[in-house]
């Protein structure tokens, strides 16, 4: 290679990296980094300028108002990721074993899956919202005509339902991302596996347990992932569903929420300032690092156990 | 693969089925009637299918708001940001999946731990940013963040699908005295189009639907995106039923249509995207 040819090939992987680098860089990265500069800082004013240390992070785990906001919004945000969990990793893992079977219309059930999550949070979040009113009270009326109306209560309105009820929102939403991705999944099994199962005589339960489940482990990772970075920043449904104070009470407050109002809102009215909005986001981040760090490891381990065995 | 020839499974099968359809369907078709209703027709009927088109609702919409505006701020942010992930995560990933230097695999991951990122945690900075380079409450706003939002993803599917590309072809080209961009864009560029499609269209739905960045970023009207504009109209008129469903209906509709036209496309890109994880 000569000089020259080296000297215009370096100019132009410079050329090709840098638009995305520079964009990547400066409105993905750096802006995290802001927010752990800045939760260093504190002091009046609407941008902190004193370095204060740990003291936002002191305040935030033992002083009240905060340690009670952010610790009733972490538990709220881990009741309703393990909900969404649930619903999209075991319902979505039973309807994508249905339609991968031979039946008319399989990818009819396939497709239409999909609809709700092409919807935007907001407008899943008010629709249901309107349904479940007991203005219109629509879904009420509903369960009376069916002889359930035993069961009607104030759904958006009783702290412990309420969470339920915006969690199997947006499991209804994102149902069908789980269940394409399963699919995908099974389809991807090599069918001399399956053949030769069913010659070796093992039967539908067989074949799930252990055909299908083990070669789709690794997508139930990253579906797990998905939802947990998506859950540990859910935003959109709070605010369409409960509002931005996660009514009643706080009780479907979620980290994102709760750094929507720490971090935008004048203080006095939920606001904590910019430098405990970005102690908060930096502790959502740290947690959301943490929890996919340890997920990776738990799905992979298993994947290299399963190719161990494989081997062997 | 199982099939089923028993009758009694396949009826189970289908009944499970069916009922998961309905809860998909209802909620959306209940959102339609009723957008079509009369304010009093919502109430007293309101399991029934409209008695008669009632555009009402749609009417007042249009009057009361800049609708047509959202939507072509939808519609502009939304294509301006897919084709500038496409266009700049191919070249990078055509670097990254054809040229070993320092740092190459470095880089490689860096752009990847985006897909791990959740860039709303950094909205604090981006607004800050925003605001110092003049674009606070300005579409390119919107745009700049969607773009390091999707490169991500975008590098993460390019970079394998590139390599794939075989050598042969490049190495032909560059005897023939092709330059290196030309042989990224005569070459590469046309072969990797699945690929982009599959970015594209896993893109697309989180950035059209996206409410949280215009919700922080945005402040004029004539600016904003449908998500936006649905979430203030809806707080503005939630007890005017019949304008409400409308403005919900208006919302979904366009990107539900487009859904089923491309719904076979929606879904291999989906799978793809699943696979390469």
């Amino acid at each position: 290679m000569t000089g020259a040819y080296r000297k215009k090939r370096n100019y132009f992987i410079l050329l090709f990296l840098a638009g995305g680098f520079i964009i990547y860089t400066a409105f993905l990265v750096a802006p995290l980094l802001h927010a752990i500069f800045y939760s260093f800082r504190g002091g009046p004013g609407i941008v902190p300028r004193e370095f204060v240390g740990f003291q936002n992070y002191i305040q935030l785990f033992t002083q009240n108002p905060y340690k009670e906001r952010f610790f009733g919004a972490f538990g709220n945000t881990v009741k309703f990721f393990l909900i969404v969990t649930f619903f999209q990793n075991f319902i979505g893992f039973f309807i994508a074993i249905l339609v991968t079977r031979r039946f008319r219309g399989n990818t009819f059930f396939r497709r239409i899956s999909f609809l709700p999550t092409t919807l935007s949070v907001i407008v899943a979040g008010f629709l249901f919202t309107l349904i479940l009113n007991p203005v219109w009270g629509i879904f009420d009326k509903f369960l009376e005509v069916i002889g359930l109306g035993f069961l009607v209560r104030p759904w958006l309105g009783t702290p412990s339902i309420a969470l339920v009820v915006i969690a199997i929102v947006t499991s209804w939403q994102y149902l069908g991302t789980s269940i394409i991705f399963y699919t995908a999944g099974i389809d991807a099994i090599d069918s001399e596996v399956l053949e030769a199962a069913k010659i070796d005589g093992a039967g539908p339960l067989a074949e799930i347990r252990y055909i299908i489940f083990p070669s789709i482990i690794p997508i139930i990772g990253i579906v797990t992932i998905l939802i947990f970075i998506g859950d540990f920043t859910q935003f959109d449904i709070v605010y369409a569903m409960t509002g931005s104070y996660a009514n009643p009470q706080y009780g479907t407050d979620l980290f994102g929420s709760l750094f929507y109002r720490s971090a935008f809102f004048p203080t006095g009215r939920g606001g904590y300032g910019m430098g405990m909005g970005a102690t908060i986001a930096t502790v959502i981040f740290f947690i959301v690092t943490i929890g996919v760090l340890i997920l990776l490891f738990t799905f992979r381990m298993r994947g290299l156990g399963r190719k161990k065995e494989e081997i062997e | 693969m199982i099939k089923f020839n028993n009758g009694i499974l396949k009826t189970i099968l289908y009944v499970i089925l069916i009922i998961y359809s309905l809860t998909i369907f209802y909620p959306i078709f209940l959102m339609i009637i009723t957008s079509l209703k009369g304010n009093k027709e919502i109430f007293t009927r309101p399991y029934n299918l409209p008695q008669s088109f009632n555009l009402g609702g749609y009417i007042q919409l249009f009057k009361i708001s800049n609708y047509l505006i959202y939507f072509r701020n939808s519609i502009i942010v939304t294509i301006t940001s897919l084709l500038i992930i496409l266009f700049l995560s191919s070249l990078i990933s055509y670097v990254l999946a054809k040229y070993k230097f320092t740092g190459s695999r470095f880089l490689y991951f860096y752009f990847i731990a985006g897909l791990i990122i959740p860039i709303k945690l950094g909205t604090i900075g981006i607004m800050r940013e925003m605001i110092t380079l003049k674009l606070f409450d300005t579409l390119y706003a919107l745009i700049i963040v969607y773009v390091a939002m999707g490169i991500p993803f975008g590098v993460f599917i390019l970079t394998d699908f590139i390599r794939l590309v075989p050598e042969e072809l490049s190495n032909s080209a560059r005897i023939d005295g092709c330059s290196e961009p030309k042989i990224f864009f005569k070459i590469i560029f046309p072969l990797i189009r699945p690929a982009l499609a599959a970015v594209a269209i896993i893109n697309f739905i989180p950035i059209w639907n996206d409410f949280w960045f215009p919700l922080n970023l945005i402040r004029t009207d004539s600016v904003k995106t449908i998500p936006l504009a649905t979430a203030i109209l809806f707080g503005q008129y939630e007890t005017n039923y019949g304008l409400i469903f409308s403005v919900l209906a208006t919302a979904s509709l366009p990107v539900i249509i487009f859904y089923l036209i491309l719904s076979r496309q929606f879904v291999k890109g989906l799978s793809s995207g699943a696979l390469k994880g």
